[in-house]
């Protein structure tokens, strides 16, 4: 049973491995959890799951998995795996779960242990919380995940307080807007990687000199490569108007890899680049920053992310004084090929959908400014930029 | 002996479990949290309900993980060696412990808690898996292996600044400080004052979930700040106040800075209540 469990775990998408559920197993037959059910709840949550933003999916595959109060016959047939299923189980561990297993005194012996924990737990709570694992069958039907398809609060029968994971305590840490959600979290991970590429040789200082004085003194030179930290961004950013939320999801997305980052620096601009953009938005008319100075500032090795829908009049591309909001005496083509032809390497990321962009013609226009380097803001996207970025 | 909270500590049913599967299958404990719910705390009352030494490791953003196995000053040997010093020919003079040597060198079990782990770089957390797992590590400059005595109980913050490698939450056990309800709440503030009125403890949780409630907050008040606004509260002998202006003062708590340390949350709530009076009239 526990074993389907853990599989009905996996397929709800909480990332647990063998080793955590082998570490449930040792704790079962450390006698952690008997007391109740609610125990083995706490128990399992302790050893399952390590991110509070997956709490609320495991307390409903919890509710759904061991859902009725039945007899103690079905929760000890229950209890045993299937033949082949065991087979399977054994079958994805490492020689070194094996031995752990053993060490443990084998499968059967774990499982036997808890067997008798619930026999116990029967005798205690005659009549009271029993309970019963859907052997083996997923709580979920067969079209997947479906979170609102499982029916948990107010199923129990009996009209005692909700279960502990039946009150959802933890609903709001689930796909919480900021970094809960799934996708942001990938995100994450791919802009670190991001993040840690590109290795220039640094001196170590510590080595150098403990190898110095192993040396008895004589120099002794020792390099590493820079492990992490590589990489400097700029980060452009269209503000104002319909791109507000997407252009937050994006800051908020490197404001929160930014230590990872040597360098990132942000500026904001409206629609397109023009002789000066702005750090902050409350200031964006006093205090601004020209595109000359952006350019002699960082150097070329700096990594521009445009974020912006690139939808607006051809003219704000094209021509003097085209821009929507200041007089613009040079277009802004050309501050984008001044841009283009100091940083070595310039992305877009558009939140249009690229099945429309065709239609519209400033983002074609801006595509060949930037070498055709812009992406959908998606995961796919931001992939293809970091890759186009790390080349 | 399982751990329960104590005197001075409120656990919860599920923080109980974990920290005593910690201690019985002496594995790490990762504690997440908003800051001020008590997870530094946490460490101190387990040793003292335990009756272990508690050994502190606090983690900067400089903060290397050799630094917690040892450090070998080869400046000061350079510096011996030049100056003839005898001292130089044995290289365990210049060495020097870090915490988690020792806790493995301690004669009893210890707590150790390495606190705000998520300070430091990445790489940190994954640097020390293995010390962890096996709780025993290499001096390669001695050749020693220092190996633990007992099992220290290890308990890990994070204040959840940056994620944590997968391969190294697989070895802890997971505690997330949901941040308390109310009846935990008033549990909490029971033992620090367990003399005070019981309708100041009702008035001023009520306002303080108020504000905990206004979106926008860069800084929602934690638990620490709730009883260290109380404690001025009583000192200052507001309560009666309190209670009479109810409405007025609702939408603007007495002694709010104690509350409140960021200066825009101030002015946040300033405006908030301005707004609210003008409202009214
Ligand atoms: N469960 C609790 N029981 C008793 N006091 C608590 C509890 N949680 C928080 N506190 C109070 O809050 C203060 C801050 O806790 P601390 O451990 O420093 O928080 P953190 O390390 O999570 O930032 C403590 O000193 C204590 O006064
Ligand atoms: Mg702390």
């Amino acid at each position: 049973m526990l074993v389907n469990f853990f599989y009905t775990l996996k397929r709800a998408e909480i990332p647990v491995s063998i080793k955590e559920y082998l570490v449930l197993l040792e704790a079962l037959k450390a006698h952690l959890a008997f007391a109740d059910m609610d125990d083995f709840y706490h128990l399992a949550r302790t050893c399952l799951v390590k991110d509070e933003a997956n709490f609320d999916k495991f307390d409903r595959v919890f509710g759904a998995y061991f859902k009725q109060l039945e007899s103690l016959e079905d929760v000890l047939n229950a209890l045993i795996p299937e033949e082949w299923l065991r087979s399977e189980f054994m079958k994805q561990l490492s020689d070194e779960e094996k031995a752990k297993i053993k060490s443990l005194g084998g499968l059967e012996e774990l499982l036997d242990a808890f067997k008798e924990r619930l026999a116990e737990q029967e005798k205690r709570h005659q009549g009271g919380s029993k309970w019963i694992g859907t052997g083996g069958t997923s709580p979920f039907g067969h079209s997947g995940y479906h979170p609102e398809g499982i029916r948990v609060g107010g199923e129990s029968r009996n009209k005692s307080a909700a279960k502990v994971w039946e009150k959802r305590q933890f609903k709001d840490l689930d796909d919480s807007a900021q970094l809960g959600t799934r996708n942001i979290k990938v995100a994450l991970r791919k802009l670190r990687q991001f993040a840690r590429t590109g290795a220039a040789e640094e001196l170590d200082l510590d080595h150098t000199i403990s190898a110095t004085a192993k040396n008895a003194g004589m120099l002794d030179l020792k390099l590493v490569p820079e492990r992490h930290n590589a990489v400097k961004v700029l980060l452009m950013l269209d503000v104002g108007g319909s791109m507000d939320p997407y252009i937050q999801v994006c800051e908020d997305l490197f404001a929160a890899c930014r230590s990872e980052f040597k360098h990132l620096e942000h500026f904001y601009f409206h629609n397109f680049v023009y002789e000066s953009l702005w750090r902050n938005n409350l200031r964006r008319q006093s205090e601004r920053t020209s595109l000359y100075d952006i350019i002699h500032t960082y150097g070329r090795d700096y990594k521009v992310i445009f974020v912006g829908d690139a939808s607006m009049s051809p003219y704000e591309i094209s021509s003097s004084y085209g821009s929507v909001e200041h007089m613009n005496p040079e277009p802004g083509h050309a501050w984008m090929q001044r841009l283009t032809a100091h940083f070595d390497k310039v992305a877009w990321l558009n939140p249009v959908p690229e099945e429309h962009w065709g239609y519209t013609h400033s983002i074609g226009l801006t595509q060949q400014l930037i070498d055709h380097k812009m992406y959908p803001m998606s995961l796919a996207g931001l992939s293809d930029v970091i890759k186009a970025l790390a080349k | 002996m399982s751990f329960t909270g104590t005197d001075n500590y409120v656990a919860t049913k599920d923080l109980q479990m974990a920290v005593n599967a910690a201690v019985t299958l002496q594995r790490p404990l990762l504690i997440k949290g908003e800051p001020g719910t008590g997870k530094t705390l946490l460490a101190e009352e387990v040793a003292s309900a335990l009756g272990m030494p508690l050994m502190q490791w606090h983690v900067k953003s400089t903060t290397k993980a050799q630094q917690g196995l040892y450090e070998y000053d080869a400046v000061s040997r350079l510096r011996d060696s030049q100056l003839g010093n005898d001292k130089v020919h044995d290289v365990g003079n210049y060495i020097k412990k870090g915490k988690l040597w020792q806790a493995f060198d301690a004669d009893e079990r210890v707590v150790l808690l390495i606190d705000e782990i998520d300070k430091a770089d990445i790489e940190f957390p994954n640097d020390l898996l293995v010390e962890l797992d096996k709780m025993e590590f290499h001096v390669y400059e001695t050749g020693e292996r220092v190996q633990a005595k007992h099992r220290p109980v290890v308990i890990i913050t994070s204040n959840n600044e940056k994620e944590l490698p997968d391969a190294f939450l697989r070895r802890c056990f997971f505690h997330y400080i949901n941040f308390p309800d109310k009846t935990t709440m008033k549990a909490i503030v029971g033992v620090h004052y367990p003399d005070i009125s019981q309708a100041l403890v009702a008035e001023a949780m009520q306002m303080f979930f108020d504000v905990r409630d206004i979106p926008g907050l860069k800084k929602k008040p934690s638990t620490s700040e709730l009883i260290d606004w109380l404690k001025l509260l009583m000192a200052d002998e507001i309560p009666e106040d309190l209670l009479a202006n109810r409405d007025q003062t609702k939408a603007i708590p007495p002694l709010y800075g104690a509350l409140l340390k960021n200066e825009q949350d101030v002015q946040l709530l300033e405006r908030l209540a301005f707004m609210s009076r003008r409202e009214q009239r």
